[in-house]
């Protein structure tokens, strides 16, 4: 009892219903089909997960030919292996605890069955791309995510800031593809086929010149989907959405498709040292760059978006080293511990109500004490505190990263211990203190707290519980042992530790402190608040020329001056030929006549001297 | 003379040449008539006579190349010219009612 397809199949279901009838339809029934699709769709999976025979070999199932041109096939073909179905257990197990949250957070929202329609459609999208059996089939699902990400950043479309969030999403997003399709070009031009089976069989016999060539394209498509520099622009922007959809796609799942299409691709990317390298160097750039960021912010999701970018980093920085159990285990880890933070920080929001500059929050402890507790759990997961999921799979990358490059190890510590500094500000600044915020704090309603609670479970003891790369030692060899490992564990405890003991004494015992410290930094702080001016740089060096270039040569050189021009060169040259001969139109029937007979004049001396009809 | 060698002799007695002479000074006053009269009823009678003089050279041609189609094309010609001095006289007789004048130079609202 295999039957794949129902697995993306239900959300499709769910997104039908919602989106054709939505409207009609009461919040009962739109929550029933929504949330209902997609648990069915988890327990599918487990089903599923639970049956099957996990041998060596994965699972096939071949639906129908998409393309056949030549010697070239492409078919709906979903396959299913270990890594699918940690990917798939992650997307529907957490995607559907995401749903039944949204139903809390989204009650008094306008276009609620809108909302749940992309829900239910992303979810299609990110089953598809997951169970994908080959590139091109991957692609219809890293497109569609895309899609949907852009329709939900976008969901208050009145507010202008969320339209061009939007579009900002899609369109660096498409920078990404673009390098992406050409690794696809690539790959049918070297190997004549997108089937992951052939490929990675193919892959090890090839030049490395080329599977360099491919994997870096690949990670060109990674980075813009999982936000790495120098495409993470547009995440950060992306927090315009709802807030569970800024848990479930740009923390959770979504983002994370890079490292999985890496994981999926390791037998290219392991035969190609170069790109492995800069794979990991721009993985822990990237975490090193959005954690300084973090570490400055004030609003509570912007916080958190630079965190998720900073963890894809580590996710990358795993990948990178040659560890891609531990950077799937920290994916899964990441998912729960991310997606707790980003469900936190919405039902802190909701609190609030709508307040999101963690200035003017404070206090809430008295007044939302299981979000208080549950968000806890997350921010120890992420500082990755002895024992929770986040100290397992953080300490597995960093293991891995000292047995490649010992100064990638250091640099990455730093960064956990910034992390669990700006984690651990924002959680101070939200609950303790007093409340600084407008109106009457409240604590959430159970659909919201409900999740909450079992995913501050799975953050906790989520290492503990599913041991990824044990699981996955089939598919990626497990890292061998590094002298002095428990020495290294000590350091980068330590450095959460401290981490956490700094935003403590600043934000809670001495409160005057951090306002000392941004003056006494200045220009740096200037510079860190405002996110090193990226997006300023990326204004006047992409889009001002782009936009400037296709005004002034685009439109009014080729469009209004060449084409517009000919057309409009046409008609007058019509008219002005037309105003010589209207001259003869006198309106006299003489003068008519006149030039008849002269005609009749002209053919007959034509035929006379010219020879004639003969 | 029986009347067979009589048309025998007619026929022979005068060319074609003659024929199409006459036609052709008949359609020349025609021409010369409509384009320089300025009475349309004057006009309209000049274009039947450049009609009539095609009819002749239709004919005469019939007769020296012993066809009857050059006959049948003078009774479409007539035919025709009968239908159109029908409506022509009608619409001269309409232009006169409104404008109260036949001179042609005056009647060009076609102009403009």
């Amino acid at each position: 009892m295999h039957k794949l397809w129902l697995i993306p199949a239900l959300p499709f279901i769910g997104f039908l219903i919602n989106g054709i009838l939505g409207r009609k339809l009461s919040k009962t029934v739109i929550n029933a089909v929504a949330v209902g699709s997609v648990v069915l769709s988890f327990l599918w999976v487990l089903q599923n997960a639970a049956s099957c025979d996990w041998g060596a070999n994965p699972l096939h199932a071949h639906y129908f030919t998409w393309i056949r041109s030549g010697g070239f096939n492409v078919g709906w073909d979903f396959q299913i292996d270990r890594l699918t179905v940690v990917m798939l257990l992650i997307v529907t197990g957490i995607g559907s605890l995401i749903h039944i949250y949204a139903t809390g957070y989204m009650a008094h929202e306008e276009g609620y069955y809108r909302f749940f329609a992309y829900m239910n459609l992303f979810m299609f999208f990110m089953l598809t791309l997951v169970l994908a059996g080959n590139y091109l089939l991957l692609f219809v699902g890293w497109e569609g995510v895309g899609l949907c990400s852009y329709l939900l950043i976008g969901f208050y479309f009145v507010k202008k800031s969320a339209t061009t969030a939007g579009n900002k999403a899609f369109i660096v997003n498409r920078i990404g593809d673009f390098g992406f399709s050409l690794a696809m070009f690539l790959i049918v031009v070297n190997f004549g086929t997108l089937d992951f089976r052939r490929v990675f069989a193919a892959a090890p016999g090839k030049p490395v010149e080329t599977l360099t060539a491919i994997a870096l394209l690949m990670l060109v498509g990674a980075a813009g989907k999982s936000a790495q520099i120098p495409l993470y622009v547009w995440l950060p922007d992306a927090m315009e959405g709802p807030t569970p959809v800024s848990a479930l796609i740009h923390a959770a799942t979504m983002v994370t498709a890079g490292v999985y299409m890496c994981s999926r691709s390791a037998v290219i990317f392991t035969h190609a040292p170069a790109a492995m390298e800069t794979v990991a160097v721009i993985g822990l750039a990237t975490a090193v760059f959005a954690a300084t960021i973090g570490l400055a912010q004030y609003d509570i999701k912007k916080v958190f978006a630079y965190s998720t970018v900073s963890q894809l980093g580590y996710m990358f920085l795993g990948v990178g080293v040659g560890a891609f159990s531990a950077g799937i285990w920290h994916l899964m880890t990441h998912a729960f511990f991310k997606a707790l933070l980003f469900l936190g920080a919405g039902s802190v929001i909701h609190a609030c109500h709508g307040e999101q500059d963690m200035r003017h929050m404070g206090g809430l402890r008295k007044y939302a004490p299981i979000t208080m507790w549950t968000l806890a759990c997350a921010s120890l997961a992420i500082a990755g505190f002895p024992g929770t999921s986040g100290f397992f799979s953080k300490d597995a990358i960093l293991t891995a990263a000292y047995g490649y490059a010992p100064w990638m190890f250091w640099v990455g510590v730093i960064t956990a211990g910034m992390t669990a500094f700006y984690v651990w500000r924002a959680f101070w600044m939200t609950f303790m203190g007093e409340y600084k915020g407008h109106g009457h704090p409240h604590e959430s309603p159970l659909s919201m707290t409900g999740p909450l609670m079992v995913l501050a479970v799975l953050s906790l003891f989520g290492g503990v519980l599913f041991n990824v790369p044990k699981f996955l030692s089939g598919m990626f060899p497990l890292p061998e042992e590094v002298p002095g490992e428990a020495m290294l564990m000590g350091i980068s405890i330590a450095a959460g530790l401290i981490g956490i003991g700094i935003s403590y004494y600043m934000y809670v015992v001495n409160t005057e402190l951090p306002g000392k410290v941004t003056s006494a930094l200045g220009g740096l702080y200037t510079l860190v608040y405002n996110k090193y001016f990226v997006d300023e740089i990326y204004d006047a060096t992409v889009v001002t020329p782009l936009v400037e270039g296709s005004k002034t040569v685009l439109w009014h050189g080729a469009d209004q001056g060449l084409i517009d021009g000919i057309v409009n060169g046409v008609g007058t040259e019509s008219r002005a030929i037309g105003g010589v001969l209207r001259l003869i139109q006198s309106g006299n029937i003489r003068s008519y006549a006149t030039w008849v007979v002269l005609g009749s004049v002209a053919v007959l001396l034509v035929m006379v001297f010219g020879g004639g009809m003969r | 003379m029986d009347p067979a060698s009589a048309l025998q002799a007619l026929n022979s007695g005068i060319p074609i040449a003659w024929y199409l002479t006459l036609a052709a000074v008949l359609f020349t006053i025609g021409v010369a008539g409509f384009l320089l009269r300025r009475n349309i009823i004057t006009v309209f009678m000049c274009i039947e006579l450049m009609l009539n003089a095609v009819n002749l050279t239709f004919v005469a041609f019939a007769h020296q190349h012993r066809d009857v189609s050059g006959h049948l094309y003078a009774f479409f010609v007539m035919v025709v010219a009968a239908a159109e001095a029908a409506v022509g006289l009608a619409i001269i007789l309409t232009v006169f009612k409104n404008r109260s004048t036949l001179n042609i130079d005056e009647i060009d609202t076609l102009k403009n």
